[in-house]
Parts: C-alpha cells; sequence; structure tokens
C-alpha cells in the first residue's frame, strides 16, 4: 500500500483507489449484514404473531423474483426510487439534506400529466411527446427543488425544514388541483374517481414486460440517470464543486467556488431527478395522475439512499431491493397470510440496523473503518452546514 | 527535582505503533520522572502526539509495554488513563464553548448532590485549585468568552480536577502569544513544585531550553538521542531533530522592488459579528519584495487579509491589484488575476480534508487547462501534476490518491504551499505560513517565499511570529488596531521598536 515514490497511476492502482474510495469492503458488507440482522429480527415478530417466517421469507422471495414475470413486476416497482433517491443522495453530495424528493417527484408527475394532455401537441408522434412529457417532469421537479436551495442560499433558511414544508404544500396542491369539480383544474370529468385525463397512447413509455406493475423504458432511463449522476459528480469540474461545497465550504469559497450557486444548482437538479422519476411513472405506468398515487416513494428513497451510502451505482442494488420487497409482499399475504405491512417492518429494521451501524459491527465482530458511515459524514455536514 | 534513585513514575519500553502505509513509533523507549519536566522533542510527524496518545489510551500499542509507578498497565480508553492519574491536554482543546468553565470541567464527571449537580462544590474546588497552582480562573465565565491562553487554563484544571499526577501536555505553546507563554512556564514550575510530573510535546527549541529538565528527541518514530538542557543549544537540539545542520536565518539579495501590484486604501472591514477590525488601513505592495505584517494577533489581521483576497465584503475604501479595481471582486475574479494565498486557517480554508493530495494540489486551478476542459477534469494531467509537485515539495504521502486529513500538519501545509507557489503567480498573500510547523519545514517555506520574491512576485506576509517577519521582509508594516501604525524599510526596524509598536500602538 505504502508508495514513497508516487507514479501515474496503474490500472490496478486505480483499482485499489477506488476501492479504498469506497472504504473497503465494508459499505457493502454492512448493509448486507444489516438485511440478515433484520430478517431474523422481524421473524421473531412473525412467529410472535403465530405464523411461521421460514414460509413468509419463501412466499416473499417467490413474489420478488419467482418467476419472469415477478422478476420484472419487481424491476417496474423500483424504477421511481432509483431517481427519487438519487435526487436524496445528489443533495448528499453537496452537504445537503433533501427531505423533499416527495414534493418533487409529485410535482414533476403533475406537470408531465398535464403538459400530456395540452390538446395542441395530440398528434406527435411518440419520440417527440414522450421527451416532452419526461422534460416538464423535469422541470416541474427543478423548480419545486430549485425553491428550497434558492431560500438556503439567499436567507440561510434551512432546506430540511423548506422541502418538509414543501412536500406538505405539493400533497394539498396536488389534491386539489386533481380532485376539485370547481373549478375544474386537473380532474378528468369523465371519470368517477379524481385522476387527471390519460395520456395520449404516444405519450407512453414503451412498456418492455407488461407485469403489474409493468417494465417499462423508464427503468433503463434510470439506469442512464445514475450513470449520469456518478459521470458529473467524479468527472466534472462542476461535480468537483459540489463535492467541495458538501466537504468543506469554506475550502469551496477559498477556492474560488460560488457556493451559493452551486447549491441553488444542486437542489434544482435534485428535483430534477425526482422530477424525471415521477414523470416516468406518468409516462411508463400509469398514464395518468390520481392523488395519492405516489406516496412515500419520495420518504423511502432517503432510506433507499442512505443504505447506498449515496453511492449513484449503489442506488440501483438497494433501490431494487425496496421495490421489489413491496411487489413481492402481495404473494407472501396470499400464502403465508401476513399483512404487507410486515414488509414494511423488515425495511424499518434494515433501515434501523444500516443507520445504526454499530449494533451490527458488534454482532458481526466487524472494527470499524477510519472513514466512518455515511451517517457520519454526510449526514452531520447535512445537518450542520448553513453557509 | 528529579529523582534518579526511585522507580520512574512512568515508563514506556519498546512501544510500536502502526498506522495503515506508517510506522508512527517503533521500539520507543521513554522515562518519566516524579517531579520533572520531559521534553518530547521532534518535527511534525516524528511521533510524539502518537506515542502520547499511546500512554493516554487513546490508541493500542501494537507491541511494547507501559509501566506506571514500576506496574505494567494497560489502558483501553483515556478514561482508564485519567482514572490513573494521567491528564493530557491536547493541542486542540476539548471544551464546549457555551458551557462555564465550572460546567466544562466536571463535564464527564459531574460532581452530585443527590440526583443535582453540585456546581457550587466544583467552584470552590476550581477556586482553590486555581490558588494552589496559579491557575486563577472565573469558573462561572463562559468558555467562549475566554481567551486562547485562559482556556488552555480550563484545560489543565480539568486535568488536575480529576486529580492527575502526571500531565501531558501537547503542543501547549502553540496557540499562545508571547507573553502568555512567558506566563505558562511560571504556571509549569508551580506545577511541579507541587509534586506534578510533566511530559512536554513542541518542536520549539527556544521553550525547550528554557522549560526542561530532560529532552528525549524523536525522528521518523524512533528515539535518536537525549540530551541535557544545560549543555544543549538550540543548533544542536535542531540537528538531531531534522537529521542535518539547519540553518535558522535565511541568506537573501536585497530587493529589486518594482511596480506597485497591491494597493489598499482607506480599506474598512467588518468581522462576523459586525465588528469593524481594518479601520482605515492604506497599504501597498511592490513586485519583488516581501512586504511583512507584524502585530499581536486579532488586531484586524485576519479580516484584512480575507477582504484582500475577495472572501470577505469591505465597509469602505479601495483594493486594486495590478491597476485593476478588485474592492468588490468575487474570490475567482481575484484568483484568475494570478494572485495566490496561503490561509492562516489551513484546515478551513486551505484543504478539503477528505479529498486527494491530489485534488488538494489542484484546489486553485481545477477549473483551467490542463486541468479540466470544457468542464471535465483531466485526471491524467491533475496526476502529473501531483507526483510533480509532491516531488519538488517534498510532501511525505503514501501517494497522491491519499487523503489529505491522513497527512501530518506541516505536510498538509506544504501541500498549500506547492499549489499556491506554483504556476503564473504576481501577488501572493501569505498568512502564518508556518505556524505550528517545524524547524525543518520552516526553513523550507522560507526559502520558498524569497524564491518567489526573486522572481519577481509582490509578496505580503502576515505573521504573529515577529522572527519570521524580520527575516524575511524587505519593508515591515505593524498593524495595531486595524491600521498600520509604522512602515519601515527592513534595516531600519529593530526588534525592540517593532515591540512597543505591536504592543501600544504608539509612535517611538
Amino acid at each position: 500500500m505504502a508508495d514513497p515514490q508516487p507514479q501515474p497511476p496503474s490500472t490496478s492502482d486505480k483499482l485499489r483507489a477506488v476501492l479504498r474510495e469506497a472504504g473497503g469492503l465494508q459499505p457493502v458488507l454492512v448493509p448486507l449484514y444489516a438485511i440478515i440482522v433484520a430478517l431474523v429480527v422481524a421473524g421473531v415478530v412473525i412467529v410472535a404473531i403465530g405464523k411461521n417466517p421460514i414460509d413468509a421469507y419463501w412466499a416473499l422471495l417467490r413474489g420478488m423474483f419467482g418467476s419472469p414475470d415477478r422478476i420484472a413486476a419487481s424491476l417496474g416497482r423500483s424504477t421511481p426510487f432509483i431517481g427519487a433517491a438519487l435526487s436524496v443522495a445528489f443533495a448528499f453530495k453537496a452537504g445537503l439534506f433533501n427531505i423533499g424528493a416527495e414534493g418533487q417527484l409529485l410535482v414533476g408527475a403533475t406537470v408531465a400529466a398535464w403538459v400530456g394532455t395540452f390538446s395542441w401537441l395530440a398528434g406527435l408522434p411518440g419520440p417527440l411527446l414522450i421527451p416532452i412529457i419526461l422534460l416538464a417532469g423535469v422541470l416541474g421537479g427543478g423548480i419545486w427543488g430549485g425553491i428550497p436551495g434558492f431560500l438556503k442560499a439567499r436567507t440561510g433558511a434551512h432546506e430540511v425544514i423548506v422541502t418538509i414544508m414543501l412536500n406538505n404544500i405539493a400533497i394539498l396542491l396536488v389534491r386539489w388541483m386533481v380532485g376539485s369539480r370547481d373549478p375544474v383544474i386537473l380532474r378528468d370529468m369523465s371519470a368517477s374517481v379524481p385522476h387527471t385525463a390519460p395520456l395520449p397512447a404516444a405519450g407512453r413509455l414503451p412498456t418492455l414486460i407488461a407485469s403489474e406493475p409493468p417494465l417499462h423504458l423508464g427503468f433503463f432511463i434510470m439506469l442512464g440517470l445514475c450513470t449520469l449522476v456518478w459521470f458529473l459528480l467524479k468527472r466534472t469540474t462542476f461535480g468537483f464543486e459540489v463535492r467541495s461545497v458538501g466537504t468543506n465550504p469554506n475550502a469551496a469559497k477559498y477556492a474560488g467556488m460560488a457556493v451559493n450557486r452551486t447549491m441553488i444548482a444542486v437542489m434544482a437538479l435534485a428535483g430534477a431527478f425526482a422530477g424525471l422519476a415521477g414523470a416516468g411513472e406518468i409516462s411508463g405506468t400509469t398514464g395518468f395522475l390520481s392523488p395519492g398515487v405516489f406516496a412515500a416513494i419520495g420518504f423511502d428513497s432517503i432510506a433507499i439512499a442512505l443504505l447506498a451510502r449515496a453511492n449513484p451505482y449503489a442506488i440501483i442494488l438497494t433501490a431494487i431491493l425496496w421495490g421489489s420487497m413491496l411487489s413481492g409482499a402481495g404473494l407472501m399475504q396470499q400464502e403465508a397470510g401476513l399483512s404487507i405491512d410486515a414488509v414494511r417492518i423488515v425495511q424499518a429494521l434494515v433501515l434501523l440496523f444500516v443507520a445504526a451501524d454499530v449494533i451490527v459491527r458488534w454482532i458481526f465482530r466487524m472494527r470499524r473503518d477510519g472513514a466512518g458511515g455515511l451517517a457520519a459524514t454526510q449526514m452531520s455536514t447535512g445537518w450542520g452546514s448553513t453557509t | 527535582m528529579p529523582d534518579e534513585g526511585h522507580v520512574p513514575i512512568l515508563e514506556v519500553r519498546g512501544l510500536t505503533k502502526t498506522f495503515p502505509g506508517v510506522i508512527a513509533n517503533e521500539d520507543v523507549d521513554f522515562t518519566l520522572h516524579q517531579g520533572e519536566v520531559h521534553c518530547l522533542l521532534g518535527e511534525n510527524g516524528a511521533g510524539k502526539s502518537t506515542l502520547m496518545n499511546a500512554v493516554f489510551g487513546l490508541y493500542q500499542p501494537d507491541a511494547g509495554q507501559i509501566l506506571l509507578r514500576g506496574e505494567p498497565v494497560r489502558f483501553a480508553t483515556s478514561r482508564d488513563a485519567i482514572a490513573h492519574g494521567i491528564g493530557m491536554v491536547h493541542q486542540h482543546f476539548q471544551l464546549i464553548p457555551v458551557f462555564t468553565v465550572a460546567e466544562n470541567v466536571i463535564l464527564g464527571n459531574e460532581m452530585r448532590k443527590g440526583p443535582l449537580l453540585d456546581l457550587d462544590g466544583a467552584r470552590d474546588r476550581i477556586k482553590e485549585l486555581g490558588q494552589r497552582y496559579g491557575l486563577t480562573i472565573d469558573p462561572d465565565a463562559l468558555v467562549g468568552d475566554l481567551s486562547v491562553g485562559e482556556q488552555q487554563r480550563v484545560e489543565l484544571v480539568k486535568a488536575l480536577f480529576r486529580e492527575a499526577d502526571i500531565l501531558i501536555l501537547d503542543e501547549p505553546t502553540a496557540v499562545l502569544t508571547p507573553g502568555e507563554v512567558d506566563d505558562f512556564f511560571a504556571v509549569v514550575r508551580n506545577l511541579i513544585d507541587q509534586g506534578k510530573s510533566i511530559v512536554f510535546i513542541t518542536h520549539k527549541l527556544r521553550e525547550v531550553l528554557a522549560v526542561a529538565d530532560r529532552i528525549t528527541v524523536l525522528r521518523g518514530g524512533r528515539v535518536v538521542g537525549d540530551a541535557d538542557p544545560a549543555k544543549a543549544t538550540q543548533q544542536s537540539l535542531a540537528t538531531l531533530m531534522v537529521g542535518r545542520d539547519v540553518s535558522f536565518t535565511i541568506d537573501k539579495a536585497p530587493a529589486e522592488p518594482g511596480g506597485v501590484v497591491l494597493q489598499a486604501t482607506g480599506l474598512v472591514v467588518a468581522d462576523d459579528r459586525g465588528v469593524v477590525t481594518v479601520n482605515g488601513l492604506d497599504l501597498e505592495v511592490r513586485a519583488g519584495e516581501v512586504f511583512g505584517i507584524a502585530g499581536v494577533e486579532g488586531n484586524g489581521q485576519r479580516e484584512l487579509v480575507e477582504a484582500l483576497v475577495g472572501m470577505r465584503s469591505k465597509v469602505g475604501g479601495f483594493v486594486e491589484i495590478e491597476g485593476h479595481d478588485v474592492t468588490h471582486a468575487t474570490p475567482r475574479e481575484i484568483l484568475d488575476l494570478n494572485v495566490a494565498h496561503v490561509p492562516e486557517d489551513r484546515g478551513k480554508h486551505g484543504v478539503v480534508g477528505s479529498f486527494s493530495v491530489a485534488d488538494n494540489l489542484v484546489l486553485n486551478r481545477y477549473w483551467r487547462a490542463p486541468f479540466a476542459r470544457r468542464g471535465l477534469r483531466q485526471e491524467e494531467a491533475i496526476n502529473r501534476e501531483a507526483t510533480d509537485l509532491v516531488e519538488r515539495f517534498d510532501i511525505r504521502t503514501p501517494g497522491i490518491q491519499t487523503p489529505v486529513d491522513n497527512l501530518s500538519g506541516g505536510n498538509q501545509q506544504k501541500v498549500i504551499i506547492a499549489r499556491e507557489l506554483t504556476g503564473d503567480v504576481t501577488l501572493l498573500v501569505v498568512a502564518q505560513p508556518t505556524r505550528g510547523l517545524d524547524v525543518g519545514s520552516i526553513e523550507f517555506i522560507h526559502r520558498r517565499i524569497v524564491e518567489m520574491r526573486d522572481q519577481g512576485v509582490a509578496v505580503l506576509l502576515v505573521s504573529a511570529e515577529l522572527d519570521e517577519v524580520l527575516n524575511l521582509s524587505d519593508r515591515i508594516g505593524v498593524i495595531y488596531r486595524g491600521a498600520l501604525v509604522g512602515v519601515f524599510p527592513r534595516v531600519d526596524a529593530t526588534r525592540d521598536h517593532l515591540g512597543l509598536l505591536m504592543a501600544s500602538g504608539a509612535q517611538a
């Protein structure tokens, strides 16, 4: 490891550097062990209510990945989580705690559902209409995310408070806009339950596998987004500025970086990622917006980003884990007679053990690495910095 | 006085401690006798702090033994060490600014009256300790309101409150003004007279000779020698510490000043609380000269420097760099005029600690070619530059991808110096460039600054070390309450005259 005469890094050096940067294998092992511990603890709960945990987990596993159809459904279910978790993770990197993915996703979905049904857009071919719809979501989410960034830069208002409030505003605003009969704003009056008018067929993202929910092209768009975010953070000067602002805003200012402008840009981009996830769901899965349909995706994404330690590639794995558990829970309910909430318990326990990783390290006798966890670094800067 | 006949109060035998890629201590023997001040001398990164942190239970040694009054001990945590009568005052104080002195002192060792804190009892004991050891301090003062010297007393009282017999002081004078250092030495002698034993970690030779009963020198993690303070000289200690002869003065040719590069007129700057600390300051620095600003800390130096480089807005006045009005320029606009800046607080402003050495070495030009093209980082160019600078500036690091946090303070400063003193520089602003550094590094950095001057760079040096200002400067200004109260050519400046101006601001 020690290399007294530094030389241009070879490939193996680079590989080692990547591993070292990620803190060795621990970032992978801790969440993995956390999942095992969570399953065991939840198993105790299942036994306590008189069910068989082995049967339940077997059913859950088959529900998640038991057939090509189930796998497709799981990936479909995971799709919006990837974008929303990227939103949270990207803000983390700049030392910002974006609790607002929920609202940003919803606003993105709403703007996409609205723009997609503009009458003058009807008749456009898919390759034109779909990008317009997705872009509408990006803009909607971007603006909703940019507001807390702007307020923080201008007035020092803490992004946690502002994003929480904006979530509430978004949820209530959308419920009113989609539900209101007088005046009619976005409600499709031909439908008995409140939702927006459906998108034209040309505005729908192609379905790859018609599972329930479907696996649509949006999944691969989200994978592309992960690469984009990674590239942005690692390879561009903007990403360097983002990471500098996130770890040492004073040094960033000293180096001539526009700290406030960077924070606004990061929050707007984070919002845009969540907005794209929302638009993708409108275009790929539902075709219209009904109030409450995306509830908790943004909140769960905080957990997913945390589980992935804000690493854009790890988010793919943690989002699929999260989404597929939700998608597999149905079968567990049918076969083991266990409520879907049992999956929620497992998820909550996973999160608990990742956040309180000391417990996991103690159980598995792991040594603490010097770097500390995401909880120690990213989150503390998120709460602490008020520049 | 040292009591050679008896069992030493503290003994370390064959202690070895390694960190990934670094041997911090190798087979170190060390003894401390009852009632002596034992100085542990060495350059930054020599392993002084690591050794004492191991004694204090903060690190577990890989090999070796620690004996307390002849009994082998093993401390799992610092709490164990404290329970055995060892107290340590770290370089960075571990105090809570919004708590009072009494609250800080009892923290972790709360005196109770039933379920309640016994603050009255604590107050009485603090006063009593203060009287006995000459450490007077108001138990009800908020720590955040105290000067650095007073905060250090609080740390000492904290250790004494826990009935420490052995006190480990890690670079205790690094943060003190010259006057405070003298007071501090009096306290040290007082503690010894009261039967305490002290390990004094430092790299300052003058202090070692003033205060030590015995000296042990560490270099590269090993003990390289012992010295008797009665016989040693600064030169002999420096040679032992660095491993070669060191010069304390810089040989430099007379300056050949060119045109005015930096001009500040009637500058008024406020600090974070809105208090005006730079008040109508006029300043002129020419190409090819070092203009040194001497002054007691807190007379507006920090705000002056931050204002000049664009990090702090000005209340009034003008700043021009090479004829450009930069009064309201951003830090980036000023950087683009080829202004280099070695900041006073390296951890806060100078480096991004979790970033690699390579990234930190291009922090002031990462956005320019060849390090970036069309917004994309050029890793190869960055790594090539970093490898080159690491070699040229002798930065001791396991590799260019190592996080800067893992480097010693001296090497972190070298990273900053290397970055700021390369490329096209027109104006170099250096604030406290050698604070906390050892003689070897100081010599190195001073040479580089003079080299820059000889290449025609305008250098503004701000330092609390009068020796540094006298050594490097071609012209000297004394800052007092936010204004320059005297500007002289170096040859006309005497130590006494400058000292008087620094203390009173009065023209002699």
